[in-house]
């Protein structure tokens, strides 16, 4: 590459560079709208880069590797970051070697997402420093500065981005890479073994650590303040900024990057230094609050712009104090499972049969719509089949055994699989059945691989887990594949078998995502088995 | 209220709309490096995800001396390119009352060579407005963004959008 040359990145393209000129040896993650193309964007590029099965496993792989002195990568869309919560606080104490980034991709008037959380709370909440880019330039530049930080204060570092930053393109001027790190692994059990004798202190440190980082961010290039005139201060960060920026060209603005822990003194002296002090951010009034807990006086915005995204024209509305209804946006036509899409047969069977269905996170979701509307709850990845378990608990025998579960392969290994451990566990009296959607790939987010389709990040060939495999070791009573395809009842029949014998029952209805057909060709005769074992295991779990 | 502000700052907005699978994102990837070598400034912004599936997807295409927000804002289109015919009124109102519609009834559908070029048509349409895109950027742009035994038909869809 290069390094003189002006790229056209998206944000997510813009991080993957900039981890790439970070020297980072791992980037792990699982695909979420709109994270996905970082890790692929990586790959792509050389980087060492893999899928895990979901993002709490992403983010440990990542700690370990940074333990070892290496600079790791974890990226995760906003929803994610609650799976991975977990270790993200534990992490924050134990600190680490070597360099760690986690990415968190909010996505405010979800694009595509079942919430919209503000994720700058995570960062306060689990005491890791965050930085927020607005442009792809700084998605590059952010990237490389969150290394650093992690480095000198050993300590995980979330770049936080939204939908805007990570699907926008805008220009990047790279700078020369860095060397990688040179791994290498020194015992520090105090630090790393969070029994409380070692965490107590840990706690300590931290705060203290982050009162440090404070000091650093009120100095530190990355927050600048453009001035105008002083009738009106705009105080914002991320994508806010640049329709801020716009709306109010006159303004004087803090453009804040460094948005945990704030550089509150020098945030202070602007406020003093102009009239009227807005803050203007999307989401949830974050900085608001934390800038007036501080004691510093600013205007904030109406509770209605907490909602959806910010843009330029809602921007002049706030700074206007204008909060008379909206314009409605004229309803555009939602997505639908694709015409040819196997799973269109198997929810005209659930619908005909008027289950009561536990849904979950994937194209499949869109079950839901008309004509189906054969999807009865939908809350995360992974609880289709649990709080499918839960209803079978409660509800009175007639109702529980109309109870079904269905959940994506992808969305299975993510986060199912316990769920199907508990089904054969804590059993329901009536039984349960779940269904798995089997395409071999994650839809959704555009075709990603993960471990049942038996290959890599970059398509090169894996062991295959074997979902039915999984699902008999946990102890399930009736597991069965079939293919639904149309002029076959095989997957009605195998149901309604299922629901009568009041058994724990999987059926997994396997058939590739038509969009995944020309590609599956090709990858399947260049990815032959790469062993005997593993073309062993093949004959045996293919029916 | 969304009167149109004109950008001292000589921005033009174009916004291309249409369904999944119809070739806005690579209507949008094509008309930014199209621009990108011109050295303004140009920012795209767009919501993907769940797109392939059908639903609208709309791309906002922002370029000048300076652009700061990625996204058009409502009534302030230029420009309006619209893949699918009943996505027109969908987004009518992001257009500026002076602004360019241009909708697959701007081209004869029926004389295109390959029904799936028409987001490269409606490009060709635009390109007859973007005076400051050389016409070699375009081209360029168009073999970037496409594989080789795809470069035939889409330059002749080009031609024949920028021609009607
Ligand atoms: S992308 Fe694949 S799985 Fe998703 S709706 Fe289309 S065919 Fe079905």
């Amino acid at each position: 590459m290069n390094d003189t040359q002006r790229l056209l990145l998206s944000g997510d393209e813009a991080i993957a560079l900039g981890a790439l000129h970070s020297g980072v040896q791992l980037g792990a993650g699982y695909p979420g709208t709109p994270s996905t193309e970082i890790l692929e964007y990586f790959s792509e590029l050389g980087g060492n880069a893999q899928w895990s099965p979901n993002e709490k496993v992403a983010l440990e792989v990542a700690i370990g590797a940074a333990f070892g002195g290496g600079r790791a990568l974890a990226t995760m869309k906003h929803v994610g970051l609650n799976v991975a919560a977990d270790p993200l606080f534990t992490a924050a104490y134990t600190g680490v070697s070597g360099g760690l980034v986690i990415i968190s991709a909010d996505d405010p008037g979800m694009a595509s997402s079942q919430n919209e959380q503000d994720n700058r709370h995570y960062a306060v909440a689990a005491g890791v420093p965050m930085l927020e880019p607005s442009d792809s330039q700084e998605a590059y530049d952010f990237t490389r500065a969150a290394y650093e930080l992690s480095e000198r204060f050993h300590i995980p570092v979330m770049l936080r981005v939204t939908t805007r930053v990570c699907h926008s393109k805008t220009a990047v001027t790279p700078r020369p890479p860095l060397p990688p790190s040179q791994p290498h692994f020194t015992r520090d059990i105090k630090s790393r073994v969070m029994i409380p004798a070692y965490a107590r202190p840990a706690h300590v440190k931290l705060r203290a650590k982050l009162k440090e980082i404070e000091q650093f961010n009120e100095s530190s290039p990355l927050n600048v303040e453009i001035r105008g005139g002083s009738e009106l201060g705009i105080i914002s960060s991320g994508i806010s900024y640049m329709h801020a920026r716009e709306a109010a060209p006159g303004a004087s603005f803090l453009k804040l990057s460094t948005t945990y822990p704030l550089p509150l003194q020098k945030i202070a002296a602007f406020a003093r230094s102009v009239k009227r002090c807005v803050v203007v951010e999307e989401g949830d009034p974050y900085l608001v609050d934390a800038i007036r807990a501080a004691g510093v006086a600013v205007e904030g915005k109406p509770e209605m712009y907490r909602f959806g995204e910010l843009n330029v024209a809602r921007v002049r509305r706030i700074l206007a104090g204008d909060t008379s209804p909206e314009p409605p946006k004229p309803a555009g036509k939602p997505p639908q499972l694709c015409d040819a899409c196997p799973y269109r047969l198997v929810f005209q069977v659930i619908r005909k049969m008027d289950l009561i269905v536990a849904g979950d996170i994937g194209c499949y979701t869109l079950g839901v719509l008309s004509p189906f509307e054969a999807m009865d709850t939908c809350v995360c990845m992974g609880a289709a089949i649990t709080v499918g378990l839960g209803l079978r608990k409660v509800l009175p025998p007639e109702q529980a055994r109309r109870v079904i579960s269905v959940i994506g392969d992808s969305t299975f290994v993510h986060s199912g699989i316990t769920g199907v451990v508990d089904m054969a566990y804590n059993r329901p009296p009536t039984g349960h059945v779940v269904v798995i959607l089997d395409n071999y790939t994650t839809a959704m987010t555009g075709r990603q691989e993960h471990p049942g389709t038996g290959r890599l990040l970059n398509h090169e060939p894996a062991r295959k887990l074997v979902i039915e495999d999984i699902c008999r070791a946990a102890g399930v009573d009736r597991v069965y594949v079939v293919e639904p395809r149309a002029g076959s009842d095989e997957f009605e029949t195998r149901l309604r078998e299922c629901l009568d014998s009041g058994e724990t029952a999987v059926i997994v209805a396997r058939r590739p995502c038509i969009l995944l057909l020309k590609d599956l060709k090709k990858l399947e005769i260049t990815n032959q088995p790469q062993n005997q074992s593993q073309a062993a295991c093949e004959c045996s779990c293919n029916q | 209220m969304n009167a149109p502000v004109t950008s001292d700052l000589g921005v033009t907005n174009i916004v291309i709309a249409g369904l999944g699978g119809q070739g806005v994102l690579k209507a949008s990837d094509i008309l930014v490096d199209a621009i990108f070598p011109t050295g303004l400034e140009v920012k795209k912004s767009e919501v993907h995800g769940m797109s392939q599936r059908g639903g609208s997807v709309c791309s906002d295409i922002r370029f000048g001396r300076q652009v700061f927000s990625p996204m058009v804002p409502p009534g302030e289109a230029d420009y309006l390119l619209v893949l699918a015919p009943d996505q027109v009124e969908v987004n009518r109102h992001l257009l500026k009352p002076d602004g360019v519609l241009i909708a697959p009834d701007s081209v004869d559908i029926n004389r295109l060579p390959n029904k799936k070029a028409l987001n490269v048509a409606l490009l060709g349409r635009l390109s007859r407005y973007l005076e400051m895109i050389p016409l070699d950027n375009w081209r360029q742009a168009l073999q970037r963004n496409f594989p080789p035994d795809l470069h035939a038909g889409n330059e002749q869809a080009f031609e024949f959008g920028r021609n009607s």
